[in-house]
């Protein structure tokens, strides 16, 4: 057990982050827990052995998509910030099923009898190779996506800045 | 990796997946649902790449999630561009007052 | 050859996005017109191949074009050629008609790259493509119905596509790869790891069932195909569900993951359950767009019926059904958008009479509706002829029976609205409509054409669709 204190720390952070973002009544704070687990999946992305995915996400999710939030909680500012206290209430009402599911299922998950893996050799080439050799149609896909995102740019978000 | 390790990763993305599912489904407010879905997504990541790191397909796994997670953030950006005028058509993000079309 | 297909709207897309005063939405339409129709010849022209592309590494990429796919791009062309024209004539303002386009075309790179891959993560990149254009079209004019529409579409999709990924993930755990040889490979006899390969394939249906809209997972599919502007909704309806959803449930199940019993059990109840529960909420509607989704959710029900059957016979009157959908659906929301044009609303409980002012369309509708509940000689009727006949002959009389029963159902409530709607008295909103104009009204023509014709020829063009079972590529 000792051998992998550092997983256990990742993934209970990553667990607690993702349980702090779905409870915390403060918008703000759910958006900064969401950051948190994405710092937890990129430590542990690391540890996997997947250096460049981890930077990717680091840099998309923990960056990016926070920066977005940040955006939107910013232009929707009346509406996100209010805290009532009777609002807070119902919300702990719908949301208390969670912590409970969430610790009898990680109890059973826990208790697993798995067998041992041992470190399987890298095999099937580097990122670089297989991600311009042999899924080159995936990054076609990307590309297209991406138009897609940016059409979409245009549609939703072109007006309304001259309407606002 | 061990047995135990292996299963407290297993636990960690199913309790990731969970708490990003149940956030969907329950919550009230459109930006919320969008962070349940962003929870799901780095579940998932972390599925794929465990899976990769097993089998020692690291690149592979690695390109499968660089492209997934472009998909998902211009999914994202859709979602917030809709957010976004819902909220100038509403003045709300309450999906309480979204009901009007059924089904 | 093939990844012309996939490029071409891509080249399209990006000189029609030059700035060049010159180009106006006409041209924009036409471009789109060309490469739709394009499609259709060149796959018309093109005996079937399987194209490989080597690359350095000595892997080699897939890129299939069987009998399946090659029914499927014509039915991408024509379904998406009735959008750009309905599109043309009902999206008036400039710059909106021009992102329709655009996404138009991004859509068609993404079914056209959805039904000739072979790797599940790639169709998991195009699905999400195809599902990323129709969330933006759905809400092209922002009104408030539609943005809620786009969202619901949109959560479900994404959580789907979680799902499609957690299968890829279990998939590559048991096969190191995610193209369709290694994973029917892991799925095999003596692959090692069978039971978690088997919950992949559980969990990665799971994800397509939500995608294609099969009861229970439907939820969004009425709101979506009913806010949406009419040039979308014909696509969406005609084709964009059908290829992500339904093309990829017959791809994956049929070739990957080899008629699993089990999930072919799990397909039949689906799929009945989708019949009912369609021809059943249809009833109910007053709504002509959402009449017409719940009609879609039925009549997909019929093709995932004949896909959980998973003989020959049933796998092509499962494809054949699926062509015919696509023209049909089509064809009626095309209609659809005439008589939202003309009279401005699609509430059913205002048309009436709306035969007499509206000739065209209301012949067209119905020929469509005949189509839909199964009449002879049109090509509905083969088409649920075929599912019927396979269900009995694999002794599952019990669902054919309900088939039936569900088909004049829906022969039932369609026969209805056509009385109240096209041949009753005229209402006081429709007293001062005409009948739309001719560009929107040719899609329509054109279809009910397709549709008679199919049926008319259906003996001899049965081959076609027949091939399905003994194509096994890789």
């Amino acid at each position: 057990m000792c051998d992998y204190v550092i997983e256990l720390i990742l993934l209970g952070g990553l667990v607690l982050s993702a349980l702090w973002a779905v409870l915390s009544p403060r918008l703000l704070r759910s958006v900064l827990a969401l950051a948190l687990a994405s710092i937890m999946v990129t430590l542990l992305l690391f540890r996997l052995r997947s250096p460049l995915a981890g930077v990717f996400e680091l840099s998309v999710c923990a960056g990016l998509i926070s920066a977005v939030f940040l955006s939107v909680i910013s232009m929707t500012q009346p509406d996100t910030e209010t805290s009532v206290n009777k609002e807070n209430r119902e919300r702990l009402r719908r949301y208390w099923y969670l912590p409970v599911i969430l610790v009898l299922v990680g109890l059973a998950l826990c208790r697993l009898e798995l067998p041992n893996f041992p470190l399987a050799e890298e095999i099937g080439g580097s990122v670089r190779d297989v991600l311009w050799n042999v899924r080159q149609l995936d990054l076609l896909g990307q590309i297209v996506i991406l138009l897609a995102g940016a059409f979409g740019v245009v549609v939703l978000f072109k007006e309304w800045r001259n309407e606002r | 990796m061990s047995g135990e390790l292996l299963s407290f990763y297993i636990a960690g993305i199913a309790l990731t997946l969970i708490s990003g599912a149940y956030y969907v489904v329950v919550t009230t407010s459109l930006v919320r649902t969008i962070i349940g879905l962003e929870l799901v997504t780095k579940g998932v990541t972390l599925a794929i790449i465990l899976a990769g790191h097993l089998t020692g397909r690291v690149g592979l796994a690695q390109s499968l999630v660089i492209t997934l997670i472009v998909v998902e953030v211009v999914v994202m950006v859709v979602a917030v561009g809709l957010v976004l005028s819902a909220y100038k058509q509403n003045g709300s993000v309450d999906t309480r007052l979204l009901r009007n079309v059924k089904g | 050859m093939l990844p012309l297909l996939v490029l071409a709207p891509l080249v399209g897309l990006i000189i029609l996005n030059l700035p060049i005063k010159a180009f106006n939405r006409t041209l924009f339409a036409v471009v789109g017109l060309v490469l739709a129709l394009g499609q259709i010849a060149l796959v018309w022209a093109n005996p079937p191949g399987f194209l490989e592309l080597s690359s350095p590494g000595g892997l080699v990429l897939g890129l299939v074009e069987d009998n399946l796919a090659r029914i499927m791009l014509v039915a991408i062309g024509m379904a998406l050629a009735a959008a750009i024209v309905v599109g043309h004539e009902t999206i008036k303002e400039e710059s909106r008609q021009r992102s329709f386009i655009n996404l138009i075309l991004v859509s068609m790179m993404g079914m056209n790259g959805t039904v000739l891959l072979t790797d599940l993560f790639s169709l998991y990149v195009f699905i999400e493509i195809t599902g990323v254009a129709s969330f933006i079209m759905i809400a092209l004019h922002r009104g408030k119905d539609a943005i809620e529409g786009a969202f619901k579409y949109l959560i479900l999709s994404a959580v789907a596509g979680a799902l499609m990924l957690l299968g890829v993930a279990f998939f590559l755990l048991t096969a190191g790869a995610t193209d369709f040889s290694s994973v029917s490979g892991a799925l095999a006899e003596g692959a090692p790891h069978p039971g978690i390969a088997r919950v992949a394939m559980g969990v990665f249906i799971c994800g397509l069932f939500v995608k294609g809209g099969m009861v229970p997972f439907h939820g969004w599919l009425p709101a979506a195909y009913s806010t949406a502007p009419s040039g979308v909704s014909v696509m969406l309806a005609g084709i964009a569900t059908k290829v992500s959803g339904v093309y990829a449930l017959i791809r994956v199940v049929r070739f990957v993951f080899a008629q699993d019993p089990a999930v072919s059990q799990i397909l039949l109840i689906l799929g009945i359950l989708s019949i009912v529960v369609g021809a059943l909420a249809a009833l109910g509607q007053t709504d002509l767009k959402r009449m017409l989704a719940y009609s879609s959710i039925s009549q997909v029900g019929y093709i995932i019926l004949a896909v959980g059957c998973g003989t020959e016979v049933a796998m092509a009157g499962a494809v054949f059904h699926l062509f015919n959908h696509a023209v049909f659906k089509s064809l009626l929301f095309s209609n659809s958008a005439a008589v939202e044009q003309q009279l401005g609303t699609t509430d059913m409980d205002q048309m009436g009479g709306l035969g007499t002012k509206m000739p065209i369309t209301s012949l067209t509708a119905t020929i469509a509706l005949l189509s839909t509940a199964g009449i002879p000689p049109l090509s509905g009727f083969w088409s649920k002829l075929i599912i019927v006949a396979a269900l009995w002959h694999a002794g599952l009389h019990g669902y054919a029976v309900i088939a039936v029963l569900s088909s004049l159902l829906t022969l039932a409530y369609f026969l209805g609205m056509e009385r109240r709607a096209f041949f009753g008295k005229v209402t006081p909103a429709v007293a001062n409509v005409r009948e739309a104009n001719l560009v929107l009204l040719a899609p329509a023509v054109l279809l009910a054409l397709v549709t008679i014709g199919l049926g008319l020829c259906f003996p001899y063009l049965a081959e076609s669709f027949m091939v399905l079972g003994r194509d096994r590529l890789w």
